[in-house]
């Protein structure tokens, strides 16, 4: 059953390993320094280590986005996204399967009558519009150095003609890692919340995430698309795209995967905010745009008078009219599976403001008592449409939007009842430490309205149980830390028993 | 047989076939100085070397042709190669042709024009080497093409004056006309080789932009 819901984001990625590879060896390809069989191979291969071993990053910023927490809304979101990706691009009309895939997440959020976090949607955006400018500026500094080192070398005609051969294989491959690590989010993203799997220890090695097996799913779809249908795209978009020399299809091709990396590499994203740089957020981004953003940079490097605004309007119009044309799309599609297919496609969210977040409200963000006592008026109520809960805090309380957003994550109720019978069967001890299963037992008999209020009161029973300050180094404690808080918050919640 | 060794060999070919117009030329030089002084079997002799030099220029460019063709190397740049290659044979052709017609018609040479005759042979062969020197560059060192064009546009302006002087010299003669229509014909013999390799790095110039990253 769960394939078929799969099937629109295996749709979603057949077409993306069919669109979006020609960016990465369409040259090579049509060129014919290497052939469509190599670049094949390395390219499945590649898209599928990217996705299984580097694609969540970029899926948990479209996670924040919106959660969608029924498999057939993911199915549905999944699927007007590659509906409109499908359709513009019949129109000519410049599409990015990321750009899509947010646009009908937030049809959902609509649909739904759930919050969209204006501050992830703010830096996804800014993303898009980042992604081709920093591509054009690695273009530019690689293409100088490039033609230093050339002019130093002296490398024979022939020479470097192995030489781009065997670099358009290594940095295709790369390019495939990246494009698999980044753009996964998008083919596969929205079933996480929904994902029927469950974690696979593999000989004790290693753990294969549910996560994980989505994504490889997503990713051999992919590479289905790359070995069924990009031949075509290659030859034909690929080549006419950017005529370029193979040096410097070469070096648009490393600037793209280069982006496409770091808007998914968790590592690289941790190293900038230790340096004291604004950290660099994790967002599925469009590889053709990147591709674009590349081949003005060199143009720039070239000395080439005038940049195409043309060319620049159609990508900026792309940023607007995709998102906008998949959230219709997704909201309609939602209103027909419900209605007419009688399929959820969302679980309806209850938010309460209880008199521990008014407490949590007044010691953590500092709210005065006017306004404490304002948001009393809307205590003890059980909400399901955030928006509207959303509209009444704004206007009731007087609070900002993006504050009022920080107290909704708060009030999601999730009734959490621990039970010390139950602990022993659940909490396994090669999971969780003496301490940390002490600590859960020791609760016995609490009901926990919130998430937060059950963290806060295994923080003060264990320190093992406490994040450590963010810094680089505990990076990993922390997030290994909240999967296993997220474990507890599944196992224990009151519908389970 | 791996692609690095293959790559390398054709790199090899392509310096050998160089070396070769290099040769020839220098061996044209010298033949027609032994023909402007009478020692004609010196002249035949050089004739034979530059002539076994053509066959091996042709046989070596097919070659080249042949394996770039075979092991789809330098696609982008493949076109323009084996067409620098080919007009660049054709130079080799027109020295051996120019001493064959030597030999067949031994034109009678003024004593006067003997002279000028070695120098007209001197400055088209600079503009032969410099031709070549430009398709080295064009293979390792980009840049530098543009340097060694110049130096053969500079020699063919050169060569075309002193052929002028030439053709000019032998019109003013009290000599027979059918002579006079004889030398003028050698005179551009000689003369046609330096506009060759002036067309030849015409097409090295665009080719150079093409390539240029």
């Amino acid at each position: 059953m769960i394939f078929i819901y799969l099937i629109s984001g295996l749709f979603l990625g057949w077409s993306l390993g069919a669109n979006d590879t020609a960016n990465i060896f369409g040259t090579a390809v049509g060129s014919k320094m290497v052939k469509f069989k190599t670049a094949a191979i390395i390219a499945s291969i590649f898209v599928i280590l990217g996705a299984v071993i580097s694609g969540t990053g970029a899926a948990h910023t479209l996670g924040k986005l919106g959660d969608v927490n029924a498999i057939g809304g993911a199915f549905t979101v999944a699927l007007a996204a590659a509906i409109s990706v499908t359709w513009m691009t019949k129109l000519k009309l410049p599409v990015s399967t990321s750009q899509a895939i947010v646009g009908a997440i937030i049809g959902w959020n609509f649909f739904s009558n759930f919050v969209t976090d204006v501050n992830s949607l703010k830096k996804i955006v800014s993303t898009w519009i980042f992604c081709p400018i920093l591509t054009a500026i690695f273009a530019f500094i690689l293409f100088k150095i490039t033609q230093k080192c050339l002019n130093k070398a002296k490398i024979h005609l022939l020479s470097l003609d192995l030489y781009t051969r065997i670099s358009l294989i290594l940095v295709g491959a790369f390019g495939a890692y990246s494009l698999g690590a980044n753009n996964i989010a998008n083919v596969m993203g929205v079933f996480i919340t929904s994902s029927p799997f469950k974690n696979i220890n593999i000989g004790n090695l290693f753990v294969l995430t549910s996560t994980q097996q989505l994504f490889l799913i997503g990713a051999i779809a992919i590479s289905l698309g790359i070995i069924t249908y990009s031949k075509k795209v290659m030859m034909t978009v690929g080549n006419e795209l950017f005529k370029l020399s193979p040096v410097t299809a070469l070096i648009v091709v490393l600037s793209e995967s280069l982006v496409l990396f770091i808007f998914s590499s968790s590592s690289i994203a941790n190293f900038i905010s230790s340096i004291g740089l604004p950290p660099l957020p994790l967002v599925p981004v469009s590889s053709s745009q990147a591709v674009v953003g590349g081949v003005i940079g060199i143009g720039v490097a070239k000395g080439v008078k005038g940049i195409n605004f043309k060319l620049l309007g159609k990508i900026a119009s792309g940023w607007v009219l995709t998102p906008i044309i998949a959230g219709g799309i997704s909201f309609i599609s939602l209103f027909f599976m419900q209605n007419v297919f009688q399929t959820q496609v969302y679980k309806p969210i209850t938010y309460i403001i209880s008199e521990n977040l008014l407490i949590e409200l007044k010691n953590k963000y500092n709210l005065d008592d006017s306004t404490i006592s304002k948001l009393k008026q809307l205590q003890n109520k059980n909400y399901t449409n955030a928006i509207r809960l959303k509209s009444y805090i704004e206007n009731k309380a007087n609070i900002q939007s993006s504050m009022a957003v920080k107290i909704i994550k708060l009030a999601k109720a999730d009734s959490i009842y621990i039970d010390s019978s139950y602990v022993k069967l659940v909490l396994t001890p090669s999971l969780f430490s003496e301490n940390q299963i002490k600590a859960v037992k020791s609760l016995h008999g609490k009901l926990f309205l919130h998430k937060w209020e059950l963290e806060k009161a295994l923080m003060q029973i264990s320190k093992e149980w406490q994040y450590k300050p963010a810094l680089p180094q505990n990076i990993h404690y922390n997030k290994l830390l909240k999967e296993k808080y997220n474990y507890l918050f599944e196992k224990f919640k009151k519908s389970q028993y | 047989m791996n692609i690095f060794k293959k790559s390398k060999e054709l790199e090899l070919k392509i310096a050998t076939f160089l070396d070769i117009i290099i040769k020839g030329a220098t061996e044209f030089k010298q033949a027609i100085k032994f023909y402007m002084n009478n020692e004609l079997n010196d002249f035949e002799e050089r004739l034979d070397i530059v002539d076994k030099y053509e066959s091996k220029g042709d046989e070596l460019r097919r070659d080249i042709e042949n394996q770039l063709y075979l092991y789809t190397l330098i696609p982008e740049s493949r076109g323009d190669v084996l067409a620098l290659l080919e007009v660049t044979d054709n130079i080799l052709n027109l020295l051996n042709e120019t001493l064959l017609q030597f030999s067949i018609e031994k034109p009678f040479i003024l004593q006067d024009l003997k002279i000028k005759y070695i120098e007209l042979t001197d400055v088209v062969i600079n503009s032969v080497e410099e031709l070549v020197r430009a398709i080295r560059a064009y293979f390792t060192d980009i840049n530098s093409v543009r340097d060694y064009i110049n130096k053969v546009y500079v020699y063919e302006k050169e060569s075309d004056k002193i052929a002028e002087s030439i053709k000019r010299y032998i019109f003013l003669q009290d000599i027979e006309l059918a002579i006079k229509i004889h030398l003028r014909d050698f005179t551009f013999h000689i003369e046609h080789i330096a506009d060759e390799a002036e067309d030849v790095a015409d097409r090295l110039a665009v080719y150079t932009i093409k390539r240029m990253i």
